[in-house]
């Protein structure tokens, strides 16, 4: 029974924490991890900007463009990623446009997190009191000087946990580029793992994610308590 | 425009105001002289608070003129953001920015309304802080500040602007009753100093001391005005009559 137990044992490590496999796959893995960071900082930043600019624009209540961007908005919020991507990976093509696989899941990724950070600060908008627009506008500041100084600021502190809990989920879903060949962390995971035979380069792909998003985790726990002043 | 002149400081004419069918404001009539400090007196409902806010255009009136200076402020064309510059506004409930400090309260609207520096609007705002007795509070975020001294931030923001006429809505009433007495002798050192000041509070002991003029307003109209020994030791109308021995009775 014990030389059963501590075969079983042997047998787990051999495929998991697979020494010999680990070593030869660690630098695909990390050109993975390379991929993978450059394509979250892209998203983050530019959905998170164009997010942000949409949910300004829709302050104005100019009534087509807030309609569009609600369109928007509810459209890339109810789609699963995955359908759009394959839609417009598979789908472009036939109608003439070329995108890399690269391009395509940080042109939709963007797009998904531009529309949940669009509804988020739109929420943090209307919840800064009126009070505060009177206040601003009575001293000769204009509609936009009013909404960048005084109501962004103050959305923004309420956005912060929901934006970025949701900018984790979104870059968490750069995993979904192993279907169409980005040659992301989990990407070269699997085909390590296929070439191998071995899933210990799936083990190293998990412990990589880990890596890669504590510390922004660690960073949105910071986040929020540096911008939780009180509301007077 | 800066030469003195017969006309008040600021004048309201005929002004009507509809919030869906009611009728808020029936044709108000109201004058401020230059360094007067004219109070607003009436029960709530009464519009007072309304007619205050169509004086900066926070609430936009249907009919009637309103000048500042003699400079229409009311119809199509008007600067908003420049007249606005000109009328300080004190709000009930304070609505200071509570992500800045209490210099930067002030010296926002300086910096990018009146295009100052950042030297010049700090010096300026704490000359105003100074005033209200809140310079040591200057790097202060508003929620470390006791009601009383929010409201004495927001009277030095809207001071700083150096505005001609400063209006005043209900600015002790979120107040607890021991913190009134310090925003109530900034709004006296005001007054010395000149300030042009229209004033809508229920501070009566306040209004008979320190008022040049008080005006009882109800159901959107003016009822009565006169200097307050008159209108609290001598009210000709009935309505005044009964407004001031419900409010007094209650006190």
């Amino acid at each position: 029974m014990e030389t059963e137990a501590l075969s079983g044992l042997d047998r787990f490590l051999q495929t998991f924490v697979n020494w010999e496999v680990l070593v030869k796959y660690t630098p695909s893995i990390l050109a993975g991890v390379g991929v993978t960071v450059w394509l979250s900082v892209l998203i983050i930043v530019i959905g998170m900007s164009l997010g942000t600019l949409l949910a300004c624009l829709r302050a104005y209540r100019i009534q087509p463009l807030s309609f569009v961007i609600v369109i928007f908005a509810d459209v890339f919020r109810a789609l699963p990623p995955l359908v759009v991507i394959l839609l417009v990976f598979f789908g472009l093509p036939n109608a003439g446009i070329y995108l890399s696989a690269f391009m395509v899941l940080f042109v939709v990724l963007t797009l998904i997190l531009a529309a949940f950070a669009e509804e988020i600060l739109w929420a943090g908008i209307t919840s800064v009191d009126k009070g505060q627009w009177e206040a601003s506008r009575s001293t000769g500041l204009g509609f936009t000087q009013t909404l960048g100084y005084i109501i962004l600021p103050q959305a923004m502190r309420l956005a912060i946990p929901p934006l970025t809990n949701r900018a984790i989920a979104i870059t968490k879903m750069t995993a979904l580029g192993t279907v169409i060949g980005v040659p992301d962390i989990l990407n070269q995971a699997t085909t390590a793992q296929s070439f191998s035979g071995n899933a210990s380069p799936l083990l190293l792909a998990a412990l990589a994610y880990v890596l890669l998003f504590l510390p922004f985790v660690i960073l949105s726990r910071w986040l929020e308590r540096r911008y939780s002043w009180k509301k007077a | 425009m800066n030469v003195p002149t017969q006309r008040p400081s600021l004048e309201v004419r005929g002004l009507h105001k509809h919030f869906g069918n009611f009728h808020a404001l029936k044709g108000v009539d109201i004058s401020v002289d230059h360094s007067e400090l004219v109070f607003v007196l009436g029960p709530s409902g009464s519009g007072k608070s309304t007619m205050l806010r169509c004086c900066n255009r926070l609430e936009e009136p249907d009919a009637g003129d309103i000048f500042l200076e003699g400079d229409a402020i009311t119809g199509k064309g008007v600067d908003l953001n420049a007249i606005r510059q000109r009328i300080g506004m004190v709000f009930q409930s304070f609505n200071l920015y509570p992500h800045l400090s209490a210099r930067k309260n002030v010296t926002l609207a300086l910096r990018k309304v009146l295009k100052q520096s950042s030297d010049e609007a700090d010096a300026r705002a704490m000359a105003a802080l100074e005033k209200v007795g809140l310079a040591d509070k200057s790097e202060n975020l508003p929620a470390a500040l006791s009601g009383g001294q929010q409201q004495r931030v927001a009277i030095a923001r809207a001071l700083a602007l150096e505005p001609q006429v400063m209006l005043f809505d209900e600015p002790t009433s979120a107040l607890d009753p021991e913190l009134v007495g310090d925003v109530l002798a900034v709004m006296r050192e005001l007054k010395e100093t000149g300030m042009t000041m229209l004033v809508v509070s229920h501070e009566m002991q306040f209004a008979r001391e320190a008022a040049d003029r008080v005006i009882i307003m109800d159901h959107g109209q003016v009822v009565e005005e006169g200097c307050p020994q008159q209108i609290f030791e001598a009210p000709s109308h009935a309505r005044t009559q009964s407004f001031l021995a419900r409010v007094t009775g209650g006190a």
